[in-house]
């Protein structure tokens, strides 16, 4: 047995030399013509203090206003993400169905959410449906001081009490309109799978929920996976839309914090990156969880 | 053996699959035509015919992984068409063992095997795994039960889903070209196994190209061509030249070597 030569490691280049300082002096460049036009007199702190600030009295740093924001807004997507998983399950297979009527449905409910700007979406869910909604199934009328309602758990999975209903709406909101790109991401999983799995499972005389059940969901959702997982992330940055319908969330606290504080570039530029640093955490936690999952497969 | 069941369409006990009258359409084309046959309890017959002659499209109606369209199929006493229960008890019946194995590739071989067996009948997981043993010894690789689908040769993956086909104790097995897919030096360990079950008395129908399989294993040979059944005799009668005129052009065609 001969050993394979050795793998160099790879180094930066000349080229690769050039492309960086090319785009550094673009940016240095950038940055020479807003401040020479841009007469602005830049303010951190004051922004900043809206994401914590330090509280003489406890001696310790207290999250404000965006923080709670990304609390709720992690909140949304965690409940939106599952409802839309249930919604796309069932339309996805829909989506496959052998019925016309079923097939229809499905082909109804995902051609309306894609071919419609979200915003709109959100307006016509959140006036025309979600006012009757919420008194049709009582939540308008939730008891604030029940025990469980006032409990730290129900804070920790639906935050304030007062805005429930609210919260609700929004995360039904963003359910639908996220459901239908996971009908779509379940249907490719569905049929991604070769038609021997199906013969062959029919072969035994499973029945028909059997067959979905063991044989061809658990294959097909091990194939969806990453794909969900972009969706999850991309929902996450789509949760920014239902600031419109009020939803206390990063986008929409980040608009009060930008007025009180006049200070609309800092206050975006953070909430940016506040963005930015949940979604790339996600990305990165999956896409490692991802190749852990390829090497026990292996 | 050579009993000709083209005429007259009653059911004997021992009739395990019978065919009257079956056509099949694939949109213009008609795959099978006026298909009249029979399978007695017992009997091992092979199905074989250029490629296109519709011997898949016949074996896969027995079980209704294809519908047919005119015509009545009885499997083990009931007529199979539409109601998917009565259907379900027919696949509970009838084996069947795909030219792509068709394993079930996020299972081990024992889950495989014991699949089946736990969900339509109420056997416990012990049982089910009792029995998905004994089926595996008997096709020789027990000793992989606890591993992947994708682990195993090709030959060995057709040796496991002929296990997971008898795990349902099946009146029938139906074979689809159950070697077409394999490397050539796997063929053998496939044949054996199917030549094995033959001997203990297991109704088959088998569509194969190993014509030395069915010289040896078959009572009786089907010959198709063109969607129709050209020849059915004994297995002596179509080896000794009892055979029309296609079916000694196809024969001639495949055993040049």
């Amino acid at each position: 047995m001969t050993e394979p030569p050795l793998q160099t490691r790879r180094k930066l280049t000349t080229v690769d030399y050039i492309c960086f300082s090319l785009v550094g002096a673009i940016i240095a460049y950038t940055i020479h013509r807003v401040s020479d036009v841009l007469v602005y007199n830049w303010n951190w702190s004051r922004v900043l203090n809206f994401v914590a600030y330090y509280d003489e009295d406890s001696a310790a740093f207290v999250p404000n206003l965006l923080l709670h924001g990304i609390a709720t807004t992690l909140r949304l997507a965690f409940w939106a993400t599952i409802v839309a998983a249930t919604i796309g399950l069932v339309m996805g297979y829909l989506r496959t169905s052998k019925n016309l009527a079923m097939r229809m449905i499905s082909r109804c409910y995902v051609e309306l959410v894609r071919n419609i700007p979200p915003v709109v979406f959100i307006f016509i869910f959140y006036f025309f449906l979600s006012g009757q909604l919420m008194s049709v199934i009582g939540l308008d009328d939730l008891n604030k001081n029940g025990t469980f309602v006032s409990s730290g758990v129900f804070y920790t999975l639906f935050g304030d009490p007062k805005l429930f209903s609210n919260f609700v709406a929004g995360a039904l909101c963003l359910a639908l309109f996220e459901g239908a790109y996971i009908t779509e991401i379940v249907r490719a999983g569905i049929q991604s799978i070769p038609k021997g799995q199906w013969e062959a499972a029919r072969a035994t005389g499973l029945s028909p929920l059997n067959v979905l059940r063991d044989i061809i969901f658990p294959q097909a959702v091990r194939k969806i996976l990453p794909p969900l997982a972009g969706q999850f992330i991309t929902l996450i940055k789509d949760s920014a839309i239902v600031s419109l319908i009020s939803i206390q969330e990063l986008t929409f606290l980040a608009t009060e914090v930008a007025s009180t504080t006049t200070k609309v570039f800092e206050t975006w530029i953070i909430v940016g990156a506040m963005y930015f640093i949940l979604c790339y955490s996600f990305a990165a936690l999956f896409s490692h969880l991802e190749k852990r999952a390829l090497r026990a497969r292996r | 053996m050579t009993d000709k069941p083209a005429t007259g369409h009653k059911l004997d006990a021992d009739t395990l699959i019978s065919f009257q009258g079956v056509c099949k359409w694939f949109g213009h084309f008609q795959a099978l035509q006026d298909i009249n046959l029979s399978v007695n309890q017992g009997e091992r017959v092979v199905v074989c015919g250029p490629s296109g002659s519709g011997k898949s499209t016949m074996i896969r109606c027995v079980n209704q992984l294809e519908n047919h369209q005119r015509g009545t199929i009885h499997v083990c006493g009931r007529e199979v068409y539409g109601n998917m229960k009565q259907l379900e008890q027919v696949r509970r019946e009838v084996g069947m063992v795909f030219q792509s194995f068709n394993l079930f590739p996020h299972m081990s071989i024992l889950q495989n095997v014991t699949l089946a067996p736990m969900r339509n009948t109420k056997l416990s997981a012990a049982e089910a795994s009792d029995t998905a043993l004994h089926y595996l010894e008997r096709v020789q690789i027990a000793d992989q039960a606890s591993k992947f689908p994708s682990q195993l040769s090709g030959g060995q993956q057709q040796r496991v889903a002929i296990a997971r086909a008898l795990a349902m104790k099946p009146r029938v097995m139906l074979f689809d070209e159950p070697t077409s897919a394999l490397d050539p030096e796997m063929i053998n360990e496939v044949l054996d196994v199917m030549s094995e079950l033959a001997s203990d008395g297991m109704t088959m129908m088998v569509v194969t190209h190993e014509m030395g399989f069915a010289r040896k294993v078959a009572d009786r040979v089907v010959f198709m061509d063109e969607g129709r059944v050209e020849e059915n005799c004994s297995t002596e009668e179509f080896f000794t030249g009892g055979r029309g005129e296609r079916a000694e052009a196809f024969l001639s065609k495949i055993l040049q070597h």
